[in-house]
């Protein structure tokens, strides 16, 4: 079994070290083997930010080596729940820590200050990077691509304003248009005092011999390029499913005070971005989908004469959820132009756009007032939103560094806890009834990516606990599996677990490719392991009230089913962590 | 004679599926840095990508640089080569005006050879192999 590769920098000093640890290859990579050092690294005893705390990156057995394996899985103590987290991201970091020759990137210890790092094959280096500290996002890239050679097969991670301020909402920006998006990795990186890092991937690795490997490829790339599978990705990419989602009224709007407007709808629709705003596509790494959408907006910024400036923004379904939908924004431009706000802030588009909603809504109830806002937040109005963006990332006052820690936190304070959309974090932007609600109130990344859970309540199945918590968990053990190769699950119908097993032994990885189930629930288990052990208690986790209140398709939500769901999906969790840890 | 052309790189996405085909069935190696082709956003992902690649000089300033005739004239442009002669002195890579050949640490070179195996692999349709009149 072949060694894992491990690239150690300890920030106090900078000072790095090699670790080859062929113990750890059983763990496979991606989420498998993320969970595997934090285990290692990790001090459950510590807060979050303490130095000594790891933040980690790594790669699969099987990235570069076949397509759509082109995702890196970041590993971390969350500031948001204060346990193990994951944030996968793609754009070109999978192919140039590959390319650099690492399997895993592990951060240690904190830096005096601001730096930033950088790696290759054949370099690592801790620099000084004060100059870049309080610069948003975008221009932070720019700087750092002017001073790091490696055009086209380099990866540039870094932090905007929110990251600097350690919130819970900060996200890493991965080139230009990905992100290690959700539960904090950018205030992870901003305790350490990282405002980037930079990897230069110019590395070859050897390829077997013989035509199996090359052979398999090609079907692979064929089955993933010249089949409608993937269509939908890259031709109106993920905002196909803002029409359908909304006509079975579960799609949030106005802060998940409807799940529908049909009035509206057609206005933020897939097809109207594609019309509208799409610029062209772009691709991670190693990925001839394409699926990333790059919008336009231009803005007259000298009203009585035409002159214009331009922004290309990427968008997505949950970006124009959480942005859009939740805020009654309802054009393209105002979407994009938002989002472009949030991008340069380094903030998590999902959670600041639920996180002004509740605000919103706290607003017009009188839950808050205008003296703890500083703004007129209102549903519609892009203005206060656009400084709303600023003071979350800036969290600079009470309210706005309160509200920082979420939208739980901020009713925690101020009141109005049964209005705010946080399942385990804040919602993603699927009111597809009570299965989904429970997977992300529970689900171990608190993700709408932890399971299908909106395919599964979309099917119309019986109220049945049993099949429901059965469906959760063999469903993230399939994903458990795919993200620790690491595939992007966009690529899930294609990479079956036989697939998979043909891909590792195409590559001479017999070993892990031998009963790739028993695998998959191992680490499954694993994972679990890691979450509970910062103290996460699934029983102890609660379902605000407002999303009980919702209808869909199918009607109201069943509260008590609901609440027996989640009841059975804790027990069902606590049980798959004891199976490897009685 | 057959001439790999980036005829319209403005469709690009960036997935490096060319360079990756090179280098895997022309080189027997994954990387996107040692094959024939590479690809480069200019300025961030915001600004398009370029492919790097051999423009089919004829005559080709690295043939005729190269002391042991690793690198020749190709009919009708660009370079034949024949890697059991090459002694990775690099004098191609500095006489090439388009920095289209690279070289490994080791001093392998790897330049385009207009054999098409790229093209398939571009899902945008970005690349050709056209016929070229010598």
């Amino acid at each position: 079994m072949s060694a894992v590769t491990v690239l150690e920098i300890r920030l106090d000093t900078g000072k790095a070290r090699l670790r080859r640890l062929p113990e750890l290859r059983q763990h496979l990579g991606g989420s498998g083997l993320a969970a595997a050092l934090f285990g290692q690294y990790a001090l459950p005893s510590e807060p979050w930010d303490h130095p000594a705390q790891p933040v980690i990156f790594t790669i699969g057995p099987l990235t570069g080596f076949f397509p759509l394996m082109s995702k890196t899985v970041c590993a971390f103590v969350s500031p948001r729940h204060g346990g193990y987290a994951e944030s996968h991201a793609g754009g070109r970091s999978a192919l140039a820590l590959r390319f650099a020759g690492l399997d895993a990137l592990v951060l240690v210890g904190q830096s005096p200050r601001p730096c930033i790092v950088q790696v290759g094959a054949h370099d690592v280096a801790v620099e000084e990077a004060g100059y870049l500290w309080g610069m948003d996002a975008l221009a932070c890239a720019k700087r750092i691509r002017r001073r790091t050679a490696g055009s086209g097969h380099r990866s540039i991670w870094r932090i905007g304003l929110a990251g600097e301020r350690c919130s819970p909402m900060a996200c890493i920006n991965v080139d230009t248009y990905r992100h290690f998006g959700r539960l904090g990795c950018g205030a992870a990186l901003g305790a350490k005092r990282v405002k980037a890092i930079a990897v230069v991937g110019e590395e070859p690795l050897p390829l077997p011999e013989g035509k199996t490997y090359s052979a398999l490829f090609k079907d692979i790339f064929r089955q993933l390029t010249d089949t409608e599978m993937m269509h939908k990705y890259h031709n109106l990419g993920t905002p196909e499913n803002l029409e359908p989602l909304d006509a079975l009224k579960a799609l949030p709007w106005r802060n998940l005070q409807a799940t529908s407007n049909p009035a509206a709808i057609s206005q933020v629709s897939g097809q109207r971005f594609a019309d509208d705003a799409l610029l062209r596509n772009a691709a991670c790494a190693g990925c001839p989908v394409g699926c990333i959408h790059v919008g336009f907006v231009r803005e007259k910024f000298i009203p009585q004469d035409n002159r214009y400036l331009y922004r290309q923004v990427s968008y997505d379904y949950e970006p124009i959820f959480a942005l859009g939908t939740m805020l009654h924004l309802r054009t393209p431009a105002d979407i994009l132009t938002l989002l472009d706000d949030v991008e340069k802030a380094g903030l998590d588009a999902m959670s600041a756009g639920v996180a002004l909603a509740w605000a919103t809504e706290a607003l017009e109830r009188g839950v808050i007032s205008e003296t703890d806002t500083g703004l007129r937040l209102a549903f519609g109005d892009l203005a206060p939103y656009r400084d709303g963006v600023h003071r979350l990332a800036a969290a600079d006052t009470d309210f706005w560094r309160t509200l920082s820690r979420g939208a739980d936190a901020a009713a925690h304070a101020y009141g109005g806890a049964d209005f705010a959309c946080v399942l385990g974090q804040e919602m993603a932007g699927y009111a597809t009834g009570e299965t989904f609600f429970v997977a992300q109130a529970l689900g171990l990344r608190h993700s709408h990516l932890d399971t299908g859970a909106y395919s599964y309540d979309q099917s119309n199945p019986p109220q049945d606990t049993a099949a429901a918590v059965r469906f959760l968990l063999d469903d993230e053990a399939e994903r458990v599996l795919l993200t620790s190769m690491v595939a992007c699950l966009f690529a899930r119908k294609v990479y079956t677990q036989e697939r998979i097993a043909q891909c590792l032994e195409a590559l001479g990885q017999n070993e892990l490719a031998a009963d790739l189930p028993a695998t998959a629930r191992r680490l499954q288990a694993m994972r679990w392991v890691q979450r509970l052990a910062f103290g996460f208690d699934p029983l102890a986790v609660t379902i605000p009230r407002r999303f009980t209140e919702v209808t869909t398709w199918r009607g109201p939500i069943d509260a008590r089913y609901l609440e027996a769901l989640r009841q059975d999906y804790a027990q069902a969790i606590l049980r798959c962590a004891a199976e490897v840890h009685p | 004679m057959k001439r790999l052309l980036a005829a319209h790189m403005e469709r690009c996405i960036g997935c490096h599926s060319c360079s990756l085909a090179c280098a895997r069935q022309v080189h027997r190696l994954l990387s996107w840095e040692h094959a024939g082709i590479r690809i480069a956003s200019s300025g961030g992902l915001s600004t398009g990508f370029e492919a790097t690649v051999c423009l089919a000089c004829d005559p080709p300033p690295c043939a005729a640089v190269c002391p042991t005739g690793s690198l020749s004239a190709r009919r009708g442009g660009g370079v034949i080569q024949n890697k059991s002669l090459c002694i990775g002195c690099g004098r191609c890579v500095a006489a090439c005006p388009v920095e289209a050949i690279s070289q490994d640490r080791v001093g392998n070179v790897f330049v385009c050879i207009h054999c098409g195996q790229c093209v398939p692999y571009c899902p945008h349709d970005c690349l050709e192999l056209a016929e070229v009149t010598p």
